[in-house]
């Protein structure tokens, strides 16, 4: 176990390392950023003093090793636009994509689980139907949509939420639906598909013949097998919760690394845009890893394996 | 069992969620005297001289005054912290400060502040952001306690405009003592309002400066609060504005703004920019897109652009035709003999015709834009109309520039605001004096422009522009088109006006 958790720790360096050098040079390619920093307008001496004072006159792969090594030490630098040590500003900012990363997965579990159950329970009838429809929107309708219909509806319309904001808990309520509904599809059909086999397997039946109830037979039993692969899922679920919540944060303007991220590309501000994409792979590889050892321990099977 | 546990919870939600409706504060700024106003972009710094962004300019006026006023009405100048000034040669400014005013932490202002604030932003070693608003200025010292000797590097009589807008003062001790990124979390002018809070890349909170100096040409504000929120997601802006969470926002969309119009709530005003739109072409003698270099084809591409159209079609009532590279309010902005291409069709076909371009032997070119992609489309439609096949590069303002001075750009889509500098060397110096977004490189039209950018005779000023705008045109190295308007959307109960330089004067505003 120990082999395996270096073994995979080992590969999130990598991982890393490839991210780093990746965003670095996708950022450089993708516009001068000196010319950016300058502003609309610039005239050629500000751009060039810009680059000198940041030391973006030198060869991208000496400034690329120059940050590796400040980044070994635990130095990042500092914002290029916020000008505030690039540390300081994910702090503070990491609290509430977390939060919502979270929040988003248990509204996603909430309606995932029972959705696939009910949906097994009552194979090809209405609830299966139901469920397979929710599923198909959830899939097919883009976030930043249904976002703005629930802001309509609920906030501007009902007036029950905040329309955007990160203050209390109620500013998190929308976005968390919308994030959460997202990934709900893959929750639902993994559940469904784990309780058709599981409805279908031995024990289920000498459960059935034992003469207990359907409720205790489909939720003791046959759940707690179909739920096994939920954890695994949970884990890559988060993980892309918490990189994929840029456009959710940025249309609620909630105050997270998502709206951060946004603003440090916007602005091309390497040293804040190198560091997340580093954090969320990093924060990637190291859930689905938890969500393997989790997984370990609930299935014996997998531990001999 | 579970399934009615999870009904009781669901209403109970819902239960707590509705009662909501009956808690939530009452939202209309009126009630608590507060003008609640969001903006996309986040300043790196509230300190004007560290950011560039249209919210800064806003932030500078609101918390800072100038040496100078210019009245946006008149565009006369008047006295502001400066009684009144001098010129004492080509390159000296003498101004006589004024007596009794007070920075908002109470430090008295005087001669030192504006010695100090223009040394500061003048050294290159502080790294001012906004270069182009300070890169005149070669120091300033003090000749007596209201007393100021500022020294130019070179003439540049665009330096009264310049005292008017961007260059505001700060105390000069607290500055001395916190430095621009103090200022930037505790910010202290003398200007209308005060900022009490502030959430970096969140929220800023000001109050009305009560004792703002009366002789001033702002006023104190008649609004109490002023709340700015940072809001990156126009859509977002929008729904705040209709929950009645905010009281005014602008740049909004012209469609959006008919629609958010029909909210009983909520008023949509029109207003006009000083930001002008034109077609910059590759011209220069070494330019790859030899196509450009033939006058005949830069004609037939400003006869095929319908001006008219374009601006009834897409733009609002406020715009203006423009016939040469300059906002028509700007000093020295002045189309008196340059030549007009009107939209017609036939003549560009012709002219591409007599330069051996036709259905066997196709223009083509890309465009490059960053911003308004509608109107960008709408021009290439228009040049397809007559034979010209135009293809669209959006991209990035930073990549633009970069390939603009890397020469690999044919035809650019530029629109210039002039940081609301209403003086013509704010614009067409820009594009036309060899600087990084000149694509013509023209060294005669150049050296007029630097005698119009450094002669102190305001008509020799005006003549020299007149000539270099009257040369551009003559030899179509761009392609003016309109200036730009905004939308504003606010509160009904607001009363407002609108200025083409896109400054909400928020201390002049009012409910109804």
């Amino acid at each position: 176990m120990l082999h395996y958790c270096l073994k995979r720790l080992a590969t999130a360096f990598l991982v890393a390392l490839f991210v780093s050098i990746l965003s670095f040079f996708l950022i450089r390619m993708s516009g001068d950023v000196a010319i950016a920093l300058a502003g609309e307008g610039a005239r050629l001496e500000d751009i060039e003093a810009v680059r000198t004072s940041h030391g973006l006159d030198r060869p991208l792969i000496v400034q690329y090793l120059d940050w590796l090594g400040r980044a070994a030490t635990g130095d990042f630098g500092n914002s290029l636009y916020f000008k505030s040590p690039v540390m300081e500003l994910i702090a503070d900012k990491i609290g509430n994509t977390v939060i919502l990363s979270l929040a988003a997965l248990l509204f996603a579990l909430a309606l995932g689980i029972p959705l696939g159950v009910l949906s097994a329970v009552y194979q090809g009838g209405l609830i299966d139907r139901l469920a397979l429809g929710i599923a198909v929107v959830g899939q097919a309708l883009p976030n930043f949509f249904f976002a703005l219909i629930l802001v309509m509806f609920f906030a501007v319309s009902l007036r029950w939420v905040p329309v955007s904001g990160s203050e209390t808990w109620l500013h998190f309520v929308l976005p968390s639906i919308v994030l959460g509904y997202y990934i709900t599809p893959p929750f639902m059909r993994i559940v469904r598909a784990g309780m058709v086999d599981a409805l279908e397997m031995d024990f289920v039946r000498t459960a059935r013949a034992k003469g207990l109830s359907k409720a205790k037979v489909v939720l003791k039993h046959a759940l707690a097998n179909a739920l096994v692969p939920v954890v695994a899922l949970s884990g890559v679920q988060l993980g892309h919760l918490l990189g994929g919540s840029i456009v959710i944060e940025t249309i609620f303007a909630l105050d997270g690394l998502g709206y951060l991220a946004y603003q440090s590309i916007t602005h091309k501000d390497f040293p804040v845009t190198q560091v997340i994409l580093l954090l969320l792979a990093i924060t990637y590889v190291l859930l689905t890893l938890i969500a393997d050892l989790i997984n370990a321990w609930i299935d014996p099977r997998i531990r001999v394996s | 069992m579970p399934f009615r546990k999870v009904l009781v919870q669901t209403c109970a939600f819902a239960l707590l969620a509705s009662s909501m409706v009956a808690i939530a504060p009452a939202n209309a700024g009126q009630k608590d005297d507060t003008i609640r106003f969001a903006y996309e972009q986040v300043p790196e710094s509230v300190d004007p001289f560290f950011n560039n962004v249209r919210v800064g300019v806003i932030m500078g006026q609101l918390v800072w005054d100038t040496l100078i006023y210019r009245d946006p009405n008149t565009n006369e100048y008047k006295g502001q912290l400066a009684k009144e000034w001098k010129w004492a040669d080509d390159t000296t400014l003498d101004l006589t400060l004024r007596e009794g005013i007070k920075f908002h932490n109470g430090e008295e202002f005087d001669a030192d502040d504006v010695v100090y604030t223009l040394n500061f932003v003048a050294k290159p070693d502080n790294k001012v952001v906004t270069q182009t608003n300070v890169h005149w200025i070669a120091g300033a010292e003090k000749l007596g306690k209201y007393q100021v000797r500022v020294k130019l590097k070179q003439p540049f009589p665009a330096a009264i405009e310049y005292l008017a807008g961007p260059v505001v003062i700060h105390p000069n001790e607290y500055y001395a003592k916190v430095g621009p990124q103090g200022m930037n979390q505790k910010p202290v002018g003398t200007g209308p309002y005060r900022v009490v809070e502030q959430v970096q890349g969140k929220s800023i909170k000001l109050v009305a400066n009560p004792d703002y100096p009366k002789e001033l040409h702002k006023s104190v504000p008649k609004i109490k609060n002023l709340e700015i929120r940072f809001l990156p997601d126009r859509q977002t802006q929008n729904a705040e504005i209709m929950a009645e969470n905010l009281d005014f926002i602008m740049g909004v969309q012209a469609d959006q703004a008919l629609a958010l119009k029909s909210v009983p709530h909520l008023q949509s005003v029109e207003g006009e920019t000083m930001r002008i739109v034109f077609l910059n072409l590759n011209t220069r003698e070494d330019s790859p897109f030899p196509a450009m270099r033939d006058i005949r084809v830069r004609k037939a591409i400003a006869h095929a652009m319908p001006k008219v159209q374009m601006v009834r079609q897409l733009l609002g009532e406020k715009a203006r035709l423009i016939n040469v590279v300059c906002f028509p309010s700007q000093f020295g902005c002045d189309d008196t003999g340059a030549p007009i291409y009107a939209y017609d069709p036939n003549k560009a076909r012709d002219l591409l015709k007599e330069a051996g371009f036709g259905p066997n032997n196709k223009l083509e070119f890309d465009i490059v834009s960053y911003r308004e992609r509608d109107q960008t489309e709408a021009m290439i439609g228009a040049l397809r109309a007559v034979g010209i096949t135009a293809s669209l590069k959006f991209m990035q303002y930073a990549a633009i520039r970069e390939q603009i001075r890397a020469n690999k750009v044919a035809v650019s889509h530029q629109t210039w605001g002039s940081f609301s500098v209403n003086d013509a060397s704010a614009s067409t110096p820009n594009f036309f004096k060899f600087g990084a977004d000149d694509m013509a490189r023209d060294p005669e039209i150049r050296d007029i422009l630097e005698k119009a950018d450094t002669s102190v005779d305001p008509a020799a000023r005006k003549e020299a522009y007149r000539k270099a705008l009257t040369l551009i045109q003559e030899r179509v190295l761009a392609v003016p088109l309109y200036s730009l308007t905004t939308q504003y959307v606010a509160n009904k109960a607001l009363r407002f006006n609108t200025y083409p330089d896109e400054i909400p004067r928020f201390w002049e505003m009012s409910w109804k």
